[in-house]
């Protein structure tokens, strides 16, 4: 169990300082359903973000629909800006293949054609399967495959690390 | 094995759509909540989901339909998926063909889901049977017996006004007798636990031993339409009627149509809706038909968002992890 809070006020740091030098003044957020929304909301505080923050589910976009099928408990998307030409910052909590970033990017260029896209991490724990890297990272983990690392939340984010199989 | 259990996995899972009897709260709720999410791809640039990207659909259309079969269609191709409607009808029926063969043929097309609809009762399940078993088969009505996709989207409609279900009371007006559709929203409704339900209508038109379904049987609107919530007004299938059950259209219109005084007795707020094609001045006014409380365009285009979460979750409960076998 680890405190995600402080992870998360290194990634506004270093999104704050990549914003700025990519002179980039009115960012919007989109969080990736669940964790990834928690997230964004608090770096959306953290940098005084008026925009909304947008909330992604990928489920429809998945790669592994013919394997397991649609996931249990899609939100609906909500996207309430006008994603053609803005700068948008993706959020999510854990990187791992780049499989979810993948299906992300597919759903969001089907709201239009973004100016921009950064991806914001809060744990980068390595094993990509797809060229895929992300601009803001909270933390690296190197962890073994059998390790699953999760964010709790939305009161208090924590992360746990947990066995799996 | 009734349809009802046949239509599920051993994990309770829906493999097919055959009928909403037997279905459990959560198998509804995940098809409300799946549609839900699936409502707002309309509005935007792209009206696609890549979902069922490189399955095909196939429409067998035994019987006569514009709307349930546009709107299938529609929510195939909004999945990505290819589509091909066959109006039978009109083709291998006509030349003799058996409806096994012709499922047979269009089997060898390598398909993935039929969507059927058909005049005889038990049409769709007899084709889910038949079929291989990787294929998931829709039931888009068969005959008097169910309707599924129309009761779902009927409840996804009521719900995105009025979500608390314990308190809804519901009237169901017209011709139940030949109506799957009443039949399907009947269970659909109790299932997730629908105040009270009532039927209207003349004792010809009314199956034998309604009550069973667990509605509250009423003669008169003036008694039945007060105070409900929601009121569904069903088509008079004239088509289907057999022997002298109701005296004429007018006479009919005159004693259940719904007309502004009779929407009147309802709650303010209260929610018109019919299935489909309106036979305007028989079941309903048009001025009621086409009035502030009426929702019947919004069914038709939430028949499109609730047949593809149909469609993905149950051709999603097909797919197998890599190296098992069904």
């Amino acid at each position: 169990m680890r405190d995600a809070e402080p992870l998360i006020e290194a990634m506004a740091d270093q999104l704050r300082e990549l914003l700025a030098a990519r002179d980039i003044a009115e960012p919007v957020l989109v969080g990736i359903y669940t964790g990834g929304v928690w997230i964004a909301e608090r770096l959306r505080q953290s940098l005084g973000i008026t925009a909304p923050l947008g909330h992604l589910d990928v489920s429809f976009y998945r790669d592994d629909f013919s394997r397991i099928g649609v996931h249990r408990q899609v939100r609906p998307s909500e996207l309430p800006f006008d994603v053609e030409g803005r700068h948008l910052v993706l959020v999510d909590d854990v990187l791992n293949t780049g499989r979810t970033v993948r299906a992300a990017l597919n759903g969001l260029f089907d709201y239009g054609r973004p100016a921009s896209v950064l991806l914001a991490v809060l744990v980068d724990r390595g094993g990509r399967e797809l060229p895929i890297e992300a601009h803001v990272v909270g933390a690296r983990l190197n962890l073994p495959v059998d390790q699953q690392v999760q964010l709790t939340g939305p009161e208090l984010l924590r992360l746990v690390i947990q066995q799996t199989g | 094995m009734s349809a009802t259990h046949f239509q599920l996995d051993r994990r309770g899972r829906l493999l097919h759509f055959l009928t909403i009897e037997g279905l459990t709260r959560d198998h509804l709720i995940d098809i409300l909540d799946t549609a839900e999410s699936l409502h707002g791809v309309a509005e935007r640039r792209v009206k696609k989901l890549p979902t069922l990207h490189g399955k095909t659909v196939v429409n067998l259309f035994f019987e006569a339909s514009t709307r349930t079969r546009t709107t299938f269609e529609l929510a195939a191709k909004r999945l990505s998926a290819d589509v091909l409607t066959l109006n039978i009808a009109t083709s291998s029926a006509v030349k003799g063909e058996s409806l096994l063969d012709t499922l047979r043929n269009i089997e060898a097309m390598q398909c993935d889901m039929f969507v059927v609809r058909h005049e005889q009762s038990g049409a769709a399940e007899f084709i889910a049977r038949h079929v291989k078993p990787h294929i998931a088969v829709l039931n888009a009505g068969d005959g008097r017996h169910a309707h599924p996709t129309q009761a779902m989207l009927d409840v996804f409609t009521i719900r995105r006004h009025k979500p608390d279900f314990a308190n809804l009371q519901v009237a169901i007006v017209g011709d139940i007798l030949h109506s799957r559709v009443a039949r399907s929203l009947i269970h659909a409704l109790n299932i997730l636990g629908a105040g009270e339900i009532r039927v209207i209508a003349p004792r010809t038109l009314l199956p034998v031993q309604v009550e069973n379904l667990g509605v509250r049987v009423f003669h008169r609107p003036r008694d039945g339409l007060r105070d409900v919530d929601v009121i569904v007004m069903l088509r008079l299938q004239k088509e289907r009627m057999e022997g002298a059950l109701l005296p004429s259209e007018q006479e009919f219109f005159h004693c259940y149509g719904l007309t502004e005084e009779r929407l009147a007795l309802a709650k303010p707020d209260v929610l018109v809706m019919h299935p489909g094609p309106i036979n305007r001045g028989v079941e309903i006014d048009s001025r009621v038909a086409d009035g502030p409380r009426s929702v019947i365009l919004e069914q038709v285009t939430n028949g499109i968002a609730v047949r593809m979460a149909v469609m993905s979750i149950t051709l999603g409960n097909h797919a197998r992890p890599a190296g098992e076998t069904a």
